[in-house]
C-alpha cells in the first residue's frame, strides 16, 4: 500500500509580530519532520521566531456565510486549507 | 439542485469576483471554476520544479563561490514555490500524488521554455533575465487573481522573485562588459534563448483558447500577445545597455504604435516542443519520474517510522 | 606560523567545500521536495561557512589570491578534507549516512574552535555552530526515520553506515599543522572528541535500531591529500570554468 505523507499546516510567529499567521501547507511525515521542512521552507528569509504545524486532518473550519452552506452541514472537517491569512499592507509586488 | 439554482449561484459567484472579493476554498464554485484552475495552478507548479534541473545542471560548476551560493538560493526558492503552489492547488480537493501522476504520465504539462538545455554559464544570466522576466510578467497581475490561495502564493512569489531576475541580469552583464570570451557566451546564450522566451508567454490570441473565461475570473489580465509586446519592449533597452544584440534582424522601433515590431516567431518549433520533441523533454520527465520513484522507499519509510512513534506514544499515554 | 595557520583553516574549510558541493548536486532530484529544499539549505550553510574561512585564509597569504583561487585553482593533493565528504551520494540513505557521521563531528568541533586563541576562527565557530545543529538534528532524524522506517530502509542505511564507517576514524587524526595550532591554543585537539563522537554515535544507530559496524580497519589520507577516487571528477566540475577561462571576473 503506497503511504502518501499527510498535510500540515503551517504558522510562523516572527519576530515583530504578534500572533501566528498561516503561512501555508506541506506535507511531511510526523510533526518533527513538519516543523523541520516549516523552518527550511517558509523561514528562509525572515527570522520566524515560533512556528507551529497542525495536520490538516485536524483543523475545524467554520463556513463562510454565503449560498455555499446549502450543501454543506455546520460543523465540517475541514478537507482543503482553512486560510486566515492577511495580506500584509507593505506588499510590493515586484 | 436545479438548473437554476446553479444559475443563480454563478450570477452571485461572478459578482464576488467583480467586486473584487476572494474566492476561499470552501466558498461554492462553479466546477469549470475549481478545474481550471486546478489545471493552471498545478501546471504552474510543475513549471517551477522542472524549472530547477536546468539552472540545478550548473551548480556544481558556478565559476565562484558567490555564484554558486546565489545559484543554489535561486533553485531552491523554485523548490519553495513549487510547494506554495501544490498547497494552493490542494485546497481545490486534489492531492500532490494526483498531481505528480499527472505530470509524469505527461497528462498535465509544464512550461515548454525548461525543454531547453543549458549549455553554458551564461545560460545561467540568459535564464533569470529573459525567463524570470517573461514569468514575473504572467505573475504579477495573478497577485490580484480572484482565487485566495492562489493570489497568496503569488504575492509571496513575486516578492521572491525580483531577486532571480536581477541575478541573471547582472550575470549577463558581467559577462557582456567582460573579456572577448565571456562577451561571446553571453552572447551565444541571448540567442538560444530569445525565441525560446517569446514563446513562453504562449501561443497567439488566435489560437489561444480560454482567454475570455480567465479574463473574467482574473487568471489573465492581459491576452499573450499583449504580454509577449510588453516584454520585448521592456527587454530590448535592457540588452542595449549592455551591449547585447537581439538575435531578430527585423526588430525594430516602431514610433506610431510605441513599440518595437519583430520578426515571424517559430510557432512549429512550439507546438512541437509542447507536444514532446523539444531537446530535453525526456530527459526532465526521467529525471522528475526517477527523483519520485527512487524516493519512494524514503517516504514510506519516514511513515512507517511516524507510525511507530505513534503507536509509542499512545502506548507510553496508556 | 602563517602557514600552518592557512594550512588549518584550510583543512577546516576543506570539509564543508566539498560536502557542500556534494549536497549541490542532489538539487531537484530529492525523495521529497521538502528535502530538496532542507538538503540545499545545509549545502548553502556550508558554503557560507567555505567563503568565511576562505577569506579569513586569503587575508592571512597576503597576497593577491581571493576565496575562489583557494576554492578552485588548488591541484588535487593540495586539498585537506576527509575523505568521508567526498563518498558520492549513492542513495538518500548514503547522503545521510555522510551527513550524520560528519555533523556530530562537526557539532562538537565547532563548539571547541569557539574558545580558540584567533578572534575570526572563534568568531566563526560561534556563528555556525548553530547551523550546524540544525544539521544534525537534521541528519540524525533521518537516521532513525530509514534505521527504524521498513525492513527496506533499515537495510539500506545498514549498508550505508557499514561502507561509510571505515572513514570515521580520519576524523581525529592530525597533520603536523593541526597540531601546532593546537599547541598554539588556535586548533582544536581533536583526538580529545574522539570517544564522546562514537558514543554518541551509538546511542543514536542502536536508537536507530541500526547495528554498529565492528571494523576496526579505517581509512586515513585525505587530509595530507591522499584522496579517494571520486574527489578527481568532483574537483573537474568545481573547478572546470576557472580553469577553461582562466582570471576572468564572474
Amino acid at each position: 500500500m503506497k503511504k502518501n505523507w499527510p498535510l500540515w499546516e503551517v504558522f510562523v510567529r516572527s519576530k515583530n509580530g504578534l500572533e501566528h499567521r498561516h503561512f501555508g501547507s506541506l506535507h511531511a511525515a510526523d510533526a518533527e519532520m513538519a516543523l523541520e521542512n516549516a523552518r527550511d521552507v517558509y523561514t528562509r528569509r525572515n527570522e520566524g521566531v515560533s512556528i507551529w504545524v497542525v495536520e490538516s486532518k485536524n483543523i475545524a473550519a467554520s463556513n463562510p456565510l454565503n449560498n455555499g452552506e446549502l450543501f454543506e452541514p455546520a460543523q465540517d472537517k475541514v478537507y482543503r486549507h482553512p486560510t486566515f491569512y492577511d495580506l500584509p499592507d507593505d506588499i510590493k509586488h515586484m | 439542485m436545479s438548473e437554476e439554482q446553479i444559475k443563480n449561484l454563478e450570477v452571485q459567484f461572478n459578482a464576488r469576483i467583480e467586486r473584487d472579493e476572494k474566492i476561499e476554498p470552501k466558498d461554492w464554485m462553479p466546477e469549470k471554476y475549481r478545474k481550471t484552475h486546478i489545471r493552471q495552478m498545478s501546471q504552474h507548479a510543475h513549471s517551477e520544479i522542472v524549472g530547477m534541473l536546468p539552472e540545478g545542471n550548473w551548480i556544481s560548476r558556478a565559476p565562484s563561490l558567490r555564484r554558486k551560493v546565489a545559484l543554489l538560493a535561486k533553485v531552491q526558492d523554485e523548490a519553495g514555490h513549487g510547494l506554495y503552489l501544490y498547497s494552493a492547488t490542494e485546497t481545490l480537493g486534489i492531492s500532490r500524488e494526483e498531481m505528480y501522476e499527472q505530470l509524469h504520465t505527461g497528462k498535465a504539462k509544464y512550461s515548454s521554455i525548461f525543454n531547453y538545455p543549458t549549455l553554458t554559464w551564461a545560460d545561467m544570466g540568459a535564464i533569470g533575465w529573459l525567463v524570470d522576466g517573461a514569468a514575473i510578467i504572467n505573475q504579477v497581475p495573478l497577485c490580484n487573481t480572484s482565487y485566495g490561495p492562489y493570489a497568496r502564493a503569488m504575492i509571496r512569489v513575486c516578492k521572491e522573485e525580483s531577486f532571480h531576475q536581477r541575478q541573471g541580469f547582472e550575470i549577463m552583464m558581467k559577462l557582456a562588459k567582460g573579456t572577448s570570451e565571456q562577451k561571446d557566451l553571453a552572447q551565444d546564450a541571448l540567442n538560444r534563448w530569445w525565441w525560446p522566451s517569446l514563446m513562453m508567454l504562449g501561443p497567439k490570441d488566435e489560437e489561444s483558447v480560454h482567454t475570455e473565461q480567465s479574463m473574467k475570473w482574473k487568471l489573465k489580465r492581459k491576452s499573450n500577445d499583449d504580454l509577449r509586446q510588453q516584454f520585448i519592449d521592456q527587454t530590448v533597452p535592457q540588452a542595449d545597455l549592455i551591449g547585447l544584440t537581439i538575435p531578430d534582424p527585423e526588430l525594430k522601433w516602431n514610433k506610431e504604435r510605441g513599440s518595437y515590431d519583430f520578426g515571424p516567431i517559430n510557432w512549429d518549433e512550439f507546438w512541437q516542443v509542447v507536444k514532446g520533441h523539444g531537446p530535453c523533454n525526456k530527459e526532465r520527465m526521467k529525471a522528475r519520474v526517477g527523483a519520485w520513484k527512487e524516493g519512494e522507499w524514503v517516504r514510506d519509510a519516514a511513515m512507517a517510522y511516524a507510525e511507530k512513534q505513534a503507536t509509542k506514544n499512545l502506548n507510553k499515554a496508556v | 606560523m602563517k602557514n600552518n595557520l592557512y594550512s588549518y583553516i584550510l583543512g577546516i574549510a576543506d570539509n564543508s567545500l566539498i560536502l557542500g558541493q556534494r549536497l549541490g548536486q542532489l538539487c531537484g532530484h530529492g525523495p521529497s521536495l521538502e528535502t530538496d529544499i532542507a538538503c540545499t539549505n545545509i549545502s548553502l550553510d556550508l558554503f557560507g561557512q567555505v567563503r568565511s574561512y576562505f577569506q579569513y585564509a586569503a587575508k592571512i597569504a597576503g597576497d593577491q589570491r581571493t576565496e575562489d583561487d583557494i576554492a578552485m585553482l588548488r591541484m588535487e593533493r593540495d586539498y585537506k578534507n576527509v575523505l568521508l565528504v567526498e563518498q558520492p551520494n549513492t542513495n538518500f540513505a548514503f547522503t545521510i549516512g555522510r551527513q550524520f557521521l560528519f555533523d556530530v563531528y562537526h557539532q562538537a568541533f565547532l563548539t571547541e574552535l569557539q574558545n580558540s586563541n584567533d578572534f575570526t576562527l572563534s568568531t566563526i565557530a560561534k556563528k555556525c555552530v548553530k547551523e550546524v545543529s540544525y544539521h544534525l538534528r537534521f541528519s540524525s532524524d533521518w537516521v532513525k526515520r530509514l534505521g527504524n522506517g521498513t525492513s527496506v530502509s533499515n537495510k539500506k542505511m545498514q549498508e550505508a553506515i557499514d561502507d561509510l564507517w571505515t572513514y570515521t576514524d580520519e576524523l581525529f587524526y592530525q597533520t603536523k599543522a593541526d597540531k601546532e595550532m593546537v599547541f598554539e591554543g588556535v586548533g582544536v585537539d581533536v583526538t580529545n572528541l574522539k570517544s564522546n563522537y562514537y558514543s554518541r554515535i551509538n546511542d543514536i544507530l542502536l536508537e536507530a535500531t541500526l547495528e554498529i559496524p565492528e571494523s576496526q580497519w579505517f581509512q586515513t589520507g585525505g587530509k595530507e591529500g591522499i584522496h579517494s577516487e571520486h574527489l578527481g571528477y568532483l574537483l573537474s566540475d568545481l573547478q572546470y570554468m576557472q580553469r577553461t577561462y582562466p582570471n576572468m571576473e564572474w
